[in-house]
Parts: structure tokens; sequence; C-alpha cells
């Protein structure tokens, strides 16, 4: 591949690979970034009663806990789609159309 | 500022377009959307818990209630970042 798409025909369409790989880095990285955003926010109004002068250790461990539990939430959703999806294909209509 | 976005994109070089600089307004447009969106949530956030009923003026105590608020959830927008991120560090090892 990369003797074909040799440096002169970087005219139309050719990517620089180098600016691709740093593309593919920065928006994982922003997935990342607003995935913690989410979380924040949905686990702040869980933990967060009175903010105090620090974070106690208490709110702490419900953040992380809330974290855990968000990500478990979703994969388990995820799953469990999947497989009703297998067993009776609720969607496969609306979706082959 | 975001002239200058667009005049740079629009390729002054004839065309060719240096990466180096493409990824440099690339992290500077990451940088300032993660501190647009961190903003409005936590100012979202902080009046809520901050501003009881909406007065005559930001009073001393609500400055004070919004300044502690904004520190919280800057250590809680870090605690719920390091979760996240070993969580998916123990999830890669298991693969």
């Amino acid at each position: 591949m990369e003797s074909s798409s040799s440096s002169s025909a970087a005219g139309v369409g050719a990517v620089d690979p180098q600016l691709q790989h740093f593309m593919e880095v920065e928006s994982q990285k922003q997935r990342f970034q607003q995935l913690v955003h989410q979380m924040t926010e949905l686990c702040w109004e869980k933990c967060m009663d009175k903010p105090g002068p620090k974070l106690d250790s208490r709110a702490e461990a419900c953040f992380v806990n809330c974290v855990e539990r968000f990500i478990d939430t979703s994969q388990f959703i995820l799953n469990r789609l999947e497989q009703t999806h297998k067993s009776k294909p609720v969607f496969s209509e609306s979706l082959s159309d | 500022m975001e002239s200058g976005f667009g005049s740079d994109f629009g390729g002054s070089s004839g065309g060719k377009l240096d990466p180096g600089v493409i990824m440099e307004q690339v992290k500077v447009q990451i940088a300032v959307a993660n501190a647009q969106e961190l903003l409005q949530r936590m100012t979202d956030k902080c009046f809520r818990k901050c501003i009881g009923k909406p007065g005559g003026s930001l009073d001393n105590s609500e400055q004070k209630c919004i300044a502690m608020c904004m520190d919280r959830y800057m250590d809680a927008w870090n605690t719920v970042s390091r979760a996240y991120n070993s969580r998916l560090q123990r999830e890669r090892a298991n693969m």
C-alpha cells in the first residue's frame, strides 16, 4: 500500500498517515473526555450533597462506584439487547428497511 | 479567532496544508471545546447547588458556595477520569 501511494500523489484524497494517526488518537481522547464530562454530571447528582471544603472520602468512593456501575449498566444493556435480538429480532424489520 | 481558523484551513500556501499546523489547530479547538463543556456543566451544577432564590445580587455566601462548588466539581471530574481510566486499563488487561 505504501509503495503505490507515493508522496507525489498527495494531491487529491491522499491523507498524510501521520495526520491520520494524530486524528485517530485525538478523537479517541475526545470520546474519553466526553464520557468523563457526562459521568461527572450524572454522578454529581447522585453523590454530591452540599459542596464542602474538600471532597470527603465517602463522596469520592461514591463517584468511583458510580463510574463503575454506569459502565456496567451500559454493558448490561448492550449484552441484553444483543441476546434478545438473537432470539427474537424485534428490530429486524425497522433496521432492514 | 474564527477567521484565523478559516483562512488557515483555506490553504494560503497554495492548497498544500502543513500537517503540523493542522494538528496544532485541532489541539487548540479541542482544548477550547473541552473548556466550554466543563464551564457549561459546572455553571449549571453550581447554580443549582448555590442559588436558592435568586436575589438582587450574588451575595457573599453565594459566592463562597460557588467557589467551593467549582473546586469540588473539579475534584469530582478528576476522580471520575481516574476511575474510568483504571476501568479501561483493567478491561484491556482482561482481553
